[in-house]
């Protein structure tokens, strides 16, 4: 019994808390981005694969790691902007666009995988994003040395979190975002574009997808394969409504997430073969949907999301 | 500048003509306004009026056609070029999001999009300085969604003068206000005029475009029929200039009334906390028509809901021919209740579906039109088939998607699909909203046959006229509370204005002599 | 240049609709493949040989046809009641261990006439409980079933994962885990020798049939359409949203299972956790390709087979990745969205 609870004095755990988020941190945020401008998109997962999958492809030939972070995000962008043709100006079904991409993202990221890179026993290799050592942080008593294991793209999307509040509800750009998702109408009718809103929203939201993804496959492993996203694209959407569409709450719903997730793993080897690992891996999705059951009746949702924008059909 | 000489045109709109696939919504229409006049655009529902004034603040696109701000053209279909030229729009549904703040309402739009930081201080003292101006008290930090109506449309319409708007569009803006709001407003916007603006308002009430405005424009099917200054014409004129024709809307004969058929005892209905409805009491007999009238807003939904079996009371009694009213809405229809719902095409009828589909859903659990749970789809045609003959329902056939029809025969398909069945009781719910005259006379025709066939009525409707010639007794809602009925002999405007108003106190005077 | 409204849909174009889209997505996977350094039309060639090229083909095909009819269905019963079941993948699944669970438990001696329909309603019933469970955090709480039908398919997966390296466990088995077999008396009996093709297919393509007369025919049927096109007009002419979204569930989640069952019974004999290959959501794309008629999932179902099978072959002779099959299905769920959107909208100058 004292293990289970000794389990979050380790530093250990701390370190995988934010390793774990990181990945959903950027994937929240992108989500959330999307949404505040009134659009689900539901591409998240396949466009997370893909961002893995290019990210690596690209520091597998030669590229340097920001390079490879770059690439995933632009990708990430015109999965964006693919989705954002279909589901802004056409207005189509923004859940079976969303779908249809994630399932094309995907199948279109092992394509390409499996055409470039050989065969082989073990999967191929690279060098992913080394430990950040910031002198002052890794001093701090206990989360110091979880810090120390952090790697960039870590400190990258904590500071995401923070620039995306700030632009969301201190700049004028953000405040026609918001109004973008409450009222496009609205936003028309003081001059705004919502169609360029909601455009610019999915596809900047989308390449903060796909650099979730690359951490995958740039920073936490080193090597690409198929279905390693592992529906964290869609606990990224649970995550969106969990955080009341606020990208600090974004922040700490990931941590937390995150939170259970290292400490479900590291229960595993406490309790050893007692009990099924599978139940363990469960967890994740369960709390997600429990998370949705909580935050349903309370969250203020956007009051356009999933309303298409029809210039003059008030 | 014109702004210092009254009386020369700041707005040209030359040649306007705007089409929607077949229908010619704008006809080559011209018009002008001048300096520091209230113009009033008066048409009845369809007539373009809307379309107008979306096509000069850039909603819409003209086909043909060019407007001009005090001279310069104004370039088509974007509102912010409208805005940047110093026009400013109230709409009729609001431009506006429940969830922001009255400021992040305002401030929209108006900074470099760009911007490293929003200048909400500023913003803020610019947004008093203004409503100091003209009288319109706000709290920039209120929820807009908490506010009441009235203020919500304050907040439009400082919207428009924080964006330093010298030409100034109302849409209807009297639609959900008392008549004593009405009237603050008109005062208001008569303030703004000798402050140097010039503004057009929609409407298509007599009443108040003879009080309020220096000219009227009239709008009939897409065209302007004519341009009067208010001071040299009538109400007579403008109503035939406005209809185009002779349309009498039908005559309500005497009758009496027999039993009670819907009764409500001291009824609450209480939704997520918030009561919507306290104290409701009204009794409808066999052969007359109750008006419940009500300015928007006030519970008419909610009411609407109740007797039409998608709401249930939270307290008290409602008796349906005596005993206790069944729950949901299959009990109702099969008891003979006919329910006319407030908003045809989100409620009436769906759209995708064919004309026969929609008529018989309601009643696809009677015997008739279904067996062993398949649809009888001869039946079904037929009774469709029958429908449409009986209640000249145009621009369709049985089957054919609904959507295709105009707002009038969808109504009238609604109506004949429940007064076929000669109900016992009918539930009318803003029948005639957004209909040409041609259409209400029709409509009403048809809840006057009903009435002297014996069925009792009770009508919810937001149009005063429409309850003074229709019903046999009125009460009035006002926040979800009902007044106490009086006669159709004691219902004139005023009075009725007065309870809409929440003013009983007239009304118990009265009733002494009602019932 | 701007997008109006047409009046009414050319019927010309709705049933061509799933022409031109698949047509679209052969030719941009046609410029993939293209990319990829392959002779593009000699690709496809090789594709319609590795589906239709010989009797083996021919049956391997209609075999992978069976389970995406069904799951096909399923999608397309749902989404007609604009009830987003995403989560056809997982009741496939659960549908597939409850085949086994049952198989292996007291009903392992029954007879092939009694067991062999039990196994199917097992499946089935399996499925449905599973979106129940979405379903009535729906109507309950109001949460969108969209993400947690999409969880719960990772639960599910783990869930039988958990059941056949358990208690379900095949004990003669060395390798990968499977689960206990199903008994021979519930085995589907082949359509044709030598091959894989089962009665299934036969099962798949009746209930297609009977979906469709029900949908057009029924009370449900028309409540179903209704709730899906405006539920709020549908509830204020008395259509019970909460029941009919139930039976639309029982049916939608019944069909996924039953497909995981038909799976297990004609073709594995046992449960892997790889037993599906994606069926759940190719499930999707062949309703949306069918535009959401019954009888249409058929044809579209054959077509994604098609790909599958074929592209297996091609990937064998030219050594483009089989993975284009999957591209293009999934493409062709993308341009079916805007065919269907331009029988509804034209461009107007």
């Amino acid at each position: 019994m004292i293990e289970l609870i000794e389990i979050f004095g380790t530093a250990g755990l701390w370190a995988a808390v934010l390793r774990i988020a990181t990945p959903l941190i950027f994937g929240t945020l992108g989500a959330l981005l999307c949404e505040r401008a009134g659009v689900l998109n539901l591409g998240i997962e396949g466009i997370m694969t893909f961002g893995a999958m290019i990210g690596w492809l690209a520091v597998f030939n030669g590229a340097d790691l920001w390079t490879g972070i770059l690439v995933a995000a632009l990708s990430g962008a015109m999965f964006g902007l693919l989705h954002a043709i279909m589901t802004v100006p056409l207005g189509l079904s923004q859940h079976v666009t969303g779908l249809g991409i994630t399932l094309f993202a995907a199948s279109l990221s092992y394509f390409i995988f499996r055409l470039t890179v050989p065969l082989a026993a073990t999967p191929p290799t690279i060098t992913p994003f080394q430990p950040l050592d910031i002198p002052f942080l890794s001093d701090l008593p206990f989360i110091g040395a979880a810090l120390a294991n952090q790697t960039a793209p870590t400190y990258l999307a904590i500071a995401t979190a923070g620039l995306l509040a700030y632009i969301l509800f201190r700049t004028p750009l953000g405040l026609a975002i918001r109004m973008t998702g409450e009222n496009p109408h609205a936003a028309e009718a003081q001059g705004v574009n919502p169609v360029a809103v909601r455009i610019g929203c999915i596809m900047a939201g989308s390449a903060l997808m796909a650099v979730g993804g690359a951490f995958l496959t740039l920073s936490a492993f080193n090597s690409f394969f198929p279905t390693m996203v592992q529906g964290r694209g869609w606990v990224c959407i649970a995550l969106v409504v969990f955080a009341s569409w606020r990208p600090g709450r974004a922040l700490l719903g990931a941590l937390l997430f995150a939170l259970f997730d290292a400490y479900q793993l590291r229960l595993q080897t406490v309790v050893g073969r007692a009990i099924p690992y599978q139940l363990f891996l469960m967890v994740p999705y369960v709390l997600s949907i429990l998370a949705l059951v909580v935050m349903a009746r309370r969250a203020r949702v956007p009051q356009a999301l999933m309303q298409p924008f029809r210039r003059g059909e008030r | 500048m014109t702004a210092e000489n009254p009386g020369t045109p700041v707005l040209q709109l030359t040649g306007i003509t705007k089409r929607f696939g077949e229908t010619l919504a704008n006809d080559d229409i011209s018009i002008e306004l001048r300096q520091g006049e209230l113009l009033a655009l008066l048409g009845e529902n369809g007539a373009g009026k809307t379309t107008l004034m979306s096509i000069l603040f850039g909603h819409y696109t003209p086909d043909a056609g060019t407007v001009e701000v005090e001279g310069a053209v104004l370039p088509p279909g974007r509102p912010r070029a409208a805005i940047d030229a110093g026009v400013g729009m109230v709409h009729q549904h609001f431009s506006l999001a429940p969830n922001l703040t009255v400021l992040e309402n305002v401030m929209t739009g108006t900074e470099g999009l760009f911007r490293l930081r929003s200048d909400t201080a500023g913003g803020r003292s610019k947004l008093l300085a203004i409503a100091e101006r003209f009288g319109l008290a706000v709290d920039p930090d209120a929820r807009l969604g908490d506010l009441s109506v009235g203020e919500q449309q304050r907040v439009e319409i400082l919207k428009a003068l924080y964006n330093d708007a010298r030409i100034l569009i109302l849409d209807e803006p009297t639609a959900v206000l008392t008549n004593i709001e009405a009237a603050n407003l008109f005062v208001i916007l008569r303030e703004m005029a000798a402050q140097g603006l010039s503004l057009i308002f929609i409407s298509h009430k007599l009443n108040e475009v003879m009080a309020a405005a220096d000219r009227v424009v009239v709008l009939r099917n897409g065209k302007v029929v004519a341009e009067r200054a208010t001071e040299a014409t009538t109400k007579q004129e403008l109503a035939e200039l406005m209809v185009g024709r002779r349309v009498d809307r039908p005559v309500r004969e005497p009758s009496a009334p027999g039993k009670p058929v819907l009764e409500a005892i001291a009824v609450d209905v209480t939704i997520g906390g918030a009561t919507r409805l306290g104290g409701i009491d009204f009794t409808v007999h066999e052969g007359e028509v109750l008006g419940i009238v009500g300015v928007s807003g006030n519970g008419q939904t909610t009411l609407a809901h109740l007797v039409s079996g998608l709401v249930k009371p939270s307290a008290g009694t409602l008796r349906l021919f005596g005993s206790a009213m069944a729950d949901g809405v299959q009990g109702l229809v099969e008891a003979g209740v006919g329910r006319i719902p407030e908003d045809r095409t989100s409620e009436g009828v769906i759209g995708e579906l064919t004309i026969w589909e929609n008529a018989v859903l309601e009643r696809i659990g009677l015997q008739e039109f279904a067996r062993w749970g398949l649809v009888d789809r001869q039946a079904a045609r037929a009774f469709a088939a029958r429908i449409i003959a009986d209640f000249d329902v145009r621009g369709g056939d049985v089957d054919h998607r609904i959507r295709l029809l105009s707002g009038g025969n969808m109504q009238k398909l609604i109506l004949g699909r429940n007064l076929d069945a000669r109900p016992r009781l009918l539930i009318a719910a803003q029948p005639t909203r957004g209909l040409d005259e041609g259409a209400i006379a029709a409509v009403h025709t048809r809840i006057l046959e009903a009435r002297r066939d014996g069925t009792a009525i009770l009508l919810i409707s937001e149009d005063l006229d429409e309850v003074i010639n229709l019903a046999d007794r009125v009460q009035a809602i006002v926040k979800g509370r009902l007044s106490p009925a009086i006669a159709a002999e004691d219902a004139d405007s005023r009075t009725l204005g007065l309870m809409m108003a929440g003013d009983w106190d007239f009304a118990d005077k009265v009733r002494s002599h009602a019932s | 240049m701007r997008l109006e409204r047409r009046a009414h849909r050319p019927l010309a174009l709705v049933l061509l609709a799933p022409v031109i889209a698949v047509g679209a997505a052969l030719a941009i996977s046609g410029i993939l493949i293209a990319l990829a350094g392959a002779p593009v039309f000699e690709a496809y060639r090789q594709i319609l040989i590795g589906a239709f090229g010989s009797r083996l083909a021919i049956t391997e095909t209609l075999t992978r046809t069976t389970p995406l009819i069904l799951t096909g269905l399923a999608a397309a019963v749902a989404f007609r009641a604009r009830l987003w079941n995403i989560g056809a993948e997982g009741q496939f699944f659960v549908g597939a261990i409850a085949v086994a669970a049952f198989g292996a438990g007291f009903a392992s001696h029954w007879p092939a006439w009694a067991l062999i329909p039990s196994l199917l309603v097992a499946g089935a019933i399996a499925g449905m409980l599973l979106l129940l469970v979405p379903l009535m955090l729906r109507l309950r709480f109001g949460v969108d079933e969209v993400v947690t039908t999409l969880l719960l398919n990772f639960v599910a997966v783990l869930f039988v994962s958990m059941m056949i390296e358990g208690p379900l466990r095949d004990p003669l088995a060395f390798g990968w885990p499977q689960s206990v077999p199903v008994p021979e008396e519930g085995e589907l009996p082949r359509l044709v020798e030598r091959s894989r093709l089962h009665v299934g297919l036969l099962i798949a393509v009746v209930i297609g049939f009977v979906i469709h007369l029900a949908q057009s025919r029924t009370v449900f049927g028309l409540k179903s359409k209704a709730v899906g096109l405006n539920p709020k007009a549908a509830v204020f002419a008395g259509v019970p949203l909460a029941t009919t979204l139930v039976g639309v569930a029982c049916l939608s989640g019944g069909l996924a299972g039953l497909a995981g069952a038909i799976e297990v019974m004609g073709v594995k004999g046992y449960v892997t956790t790889d037993l599906s290959p994606g069926y759940g959501y190719a499930g999707i794309i062949v309703a949306m390709l069918a535009n959401l008629h019954p009888v249409g999932v058929i044809a579209a179902a054959l077509f994604a087979a098609a790909m599958f099978v074929g592209a297996d072959g091609m990937s064998r002779a030219i050594g483009i990745p089989s993975y284009i099959a999957d591209v293009t299905v999934a493409l062709s769920l993308l341009t079916m969205l805007v065919a269907l959107f331009f029988t509804q909208y034209r461009i107007r100058r």
